[in-house]
């Protein structure tokens, strides 16, 4: 079965790159102010929440652009968002447990 | 029927085993069939350590308070058994074996996506295996093969570093056994070779290849966790360092239920293959046990925390993993209902791998619903624990699983040789098997329901009727699986020779010599006939003379 992927290769621009890179950077500037702030006082977690929503954030990128999945075939795509999906099952289903511990 | 004139056969004058020759063309080989001999040899040895310890294990119940060993040994022996025999010997064994010698034939093509990968795997195998084997061998390893926190990072005296370790790395070759296959599946598949007409050992292959990649990751990453936290007190599932135990146990189950479909999915797709070909029927509703598959990997994910019922989880948390439980039995059952459909008004004929697939439906079956009793959270409070847990999980892993994998090498044991075994011994082993493993592990549903706990070294002397009822079993089923194995070997070398298609069997692996050569086919073959035909191919020499079979063996 010869599956032709029209995938022509992509060549993303240096200034792509540092751009890219340049964002990762102030993103981890961002964390680390964010982490001396106790914004646990406004909400509580606000802290963690914070955290690893700039955390995901970065991810993103790598996975875009650095790991290229934005230009790639749609099946890979695919099986980067089934993974993510399965590891969100992982997430979520392990935390009904720890929301609901206290329950009567 | 499997008596095939063996004068009209003959061995191929150049097949695989002897393409090329010496100890060299072994270890660097990139063919498929060799690295799935490779692996045979090598998840043998394992089945022997476990084996071992398993008879010591059961030599040590005969008496109440312990015949062989000290409490803490035993806790080493059952532990270091369940570690051998499901990472290292049940895991890789059908997959590993059946599934990369036939899966590129089966689907018409020369070999795996990616054979040096395949190769590679075997390797990453064996590195782990001496991880483990150093571990047992330096201390042993007693924290059960659950490797439950904080026993398993904190207090266990034991070699916990090198079997955590060594299990961690093994992981790596079932990824890429399970990346292999499933880039073959989609891309190498022969003309006419449509995803409905690949047998459905190809379909099982898929589904365990899809929770290999998906789950292997994660008890990979949660055993290397709990080493850290050994080694360098990294608090994440210690309490004393803010960690959480039950956290572990998430993790690792998150990969281990799913894990133990792993072990029976390549077994049902054996079951698919064997009963079609002794029943001489195609097969009842392909397309629903594809389709199961499927659904049991993917469903299979949604269950894991039945195993912790009465560690702490939330009671709102384990009522809904009850319900998901139950749900995982209905494409289980699909399964079982379309085999014995499938025998319904068909040319039945009990020849040795027939016995297997038999075995095994009614194996499963038993082990299947037992999980349906423990999936009931009110019942699983008294069972949890105890020997009915162990019964079950025995009668789908040894019943089910290793049984299919028994049948399955003795199905294709013609292909990969090219020699016949010696079909009445064959017959002998296959049912002393059965009345062994029964013997065996039937009194321990009854000793669990009584309240025997498992993994101790003692029982109150009321239980030792049941337990040497068991330990007498166990020396059976010793018999039952030392028999083929001498035999097997023997038929190598003394077997008659096979032919292809000594069954016959309809789909692409019995289409090419037996033993195939390297390249498995001369010519690339071309599919133009529906899975499990039985009624439309005259090239298998049947005499269906256009009437359906009859209800009466013809042999
Ligand atoms: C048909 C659906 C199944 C259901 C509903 C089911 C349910 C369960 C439940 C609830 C337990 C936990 C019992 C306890 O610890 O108290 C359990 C244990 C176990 N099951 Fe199953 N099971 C099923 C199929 C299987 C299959 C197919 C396998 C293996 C191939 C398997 C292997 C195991 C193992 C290994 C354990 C014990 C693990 C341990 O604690 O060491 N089960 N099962
Ligand atoms: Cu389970």
């Amino acid at each position: 079965m010869s599956e032709q992927h029209s995938e022509q290769h992509h060549i993303a621009s240096p200034t792509l790159y540092l751009t890219i890179f340049a964002a990762l950077m102030i993103c981890t500037f961002l964390t680390v102010v964010a982490a001396k702030i106790d914004l646990n006082q406004y909400f509580s977690g606000l802290n963690i929440i914070v955290a690893l929503t700039i955390a995901v954030f970065k991810a993103s990128l790598v996975v875009l652009f650095f790991m290229h999945a934005k230009y790639s075939p749609k099946r890979t795509q695919l099986v980067i968002i089934a993974s993510v999906f399965w590891l969100a099952i992982m997430l979520f289903m392990t935390m009904s447990d720890y929301v609901s511990r206290s329950w009567t | 029927m499997s008596a095939t004139p063996a004068a009209v056969n003959q061995m191929p004058r150049e097949h695989y085993l002897n393409a090329t020759w010496g100890i060299r063309s072994w270890l660097l080989t990139t063919d498929h069939k060799r690295i799935a001999l490779l692996y045979l040899a090598s998840v043998t040895f394992f089945f022997f350590i476990g084996g071992a310890f398993a008879t010591m294990i059961r030599i040590h119940l005969l008496s109440p308070k312990g015949l062989l060993v000290t409490p803490e040994t035993y806790n080493k022996l059952f532990t270091m058994h369940g570690v051998a025999m499901i990472f290292f010997f049940l895991i890789p064994s059908i997959p590993a074996v059946l599934g990369n010698f036939l899966l590129p034939i089966m689907i018409g093509a020369k070999d795996l996506a990616f054979p040096k990968i395949n190769l590679l795997s075997w390797y990453i195998y064996l590195v782990g295996g001496c991880f483990v084997l150093y571990s047992f061998s330096t201390g042993g390893l007693d924290t059960g093969w659950t490797f439950y926190t904080p026993l398993s990072s904190v207090y266990s005296n034991s070699a916990v570093t090198p079997a955590v370790l060594g299990v961690f790395i093994n992981g790596f070759s079932s990824i890429l056994t399970g990346l292999n296959f499933i880039v073959t599946v989609h891309t190498m598949r022969a003309p006419g070779m449509t995803w409905f007409r690949l047998p459905l050992f190809v379909w099982a292959q898929y589904a365990t290849s899809i929770i290999f990649i998906l789950g292997t990751p994660v008890i990979a990453i949660t055993l290397l966790l709990a080493g850290l936290e050994r080694v360098f007190h990294l608090g994440f599932f210690n309490p004393a360092l803010g960690g959480d135990p039950i956290l572990f146990q998430h993790l690792f189950w998150f990969y281990s239920h799913p894990a133990v479909y792993i072990m029976i999915l390549p077994a049902m797709g054996v079951i698919s293959e064997i009963i079609p070909t002794f029943a001489r029927k195609p097969i009842f509703g392909y397309s629903f046990i594809a389709g199961s598959s499927i659904a049991i990997a993917v469903i299979g994910f949604f269950v894991w925390a039945h195993h912790m019922f009465v560690t702490g989880e939330s009671t709102y948390a384990a009522l809904t993993f009850s319900l998901l439980s139950y749900l995982v039995a209905i494409p289980s059952a699909v399964k079982v209902f379309n085999w014995t459909s499938t025998l319904y008004k068909g040319s039945i004929s009990y020849d040795t791998p027939m016995l297997y697939a038999l075995g095994f439906i009614g194996l499963f079956l038993i082990g299947g619903l037992t999980g349906l009793f423990l999936a009931c959270l009110g019942l699983d409070i008294h069972l949890h624990d105890t020997y009915f847990v162990i019964a079950h999980f025995h009668y789908i892993m040894v019943g089910g699983a290793v049984m299919g994998y028994v049948g399955g090498l003795h199905y294709w044991w013609p292909k990969i040789t090219g020699k016949l075994y010696p079909e009445f011994l064959a017959r002998i082993a296959a049912i002393t098997l059965f009345l062994g493993f029964n013997l065996t592990f039937f009194p321990q549903f009854i000793l669990g329901y009584l309240g025997m706990p498992r993994r101790y070294a003692s029982y109150p002397p009321e239980f030792q009727v049941l337990n040497v009822m068991s330990t007498a079993g166990a020396s059976i089923l010793a018999l039952g699986y030392l028999l083929p194995m001498i035999y097997l070997t023997w038929s190598m070398r003394y077997g008659a020779i096979a032919g292809p298609n000594p069954w016959p069997g309809t789909g692409l692996e019995w289409r090419t010599p037996s033993p195939p050569p390297t390249e498995n086919f001369d010519v690339t073959p071309e599919v133009t006939w529906e899975p499990y035909d039985y009624d439309n191919r005259p090239d298998l020499g049947l005499d269906v003379s256009g009437a359906p079979a009859l209800a009466h063996g013809d042999d």
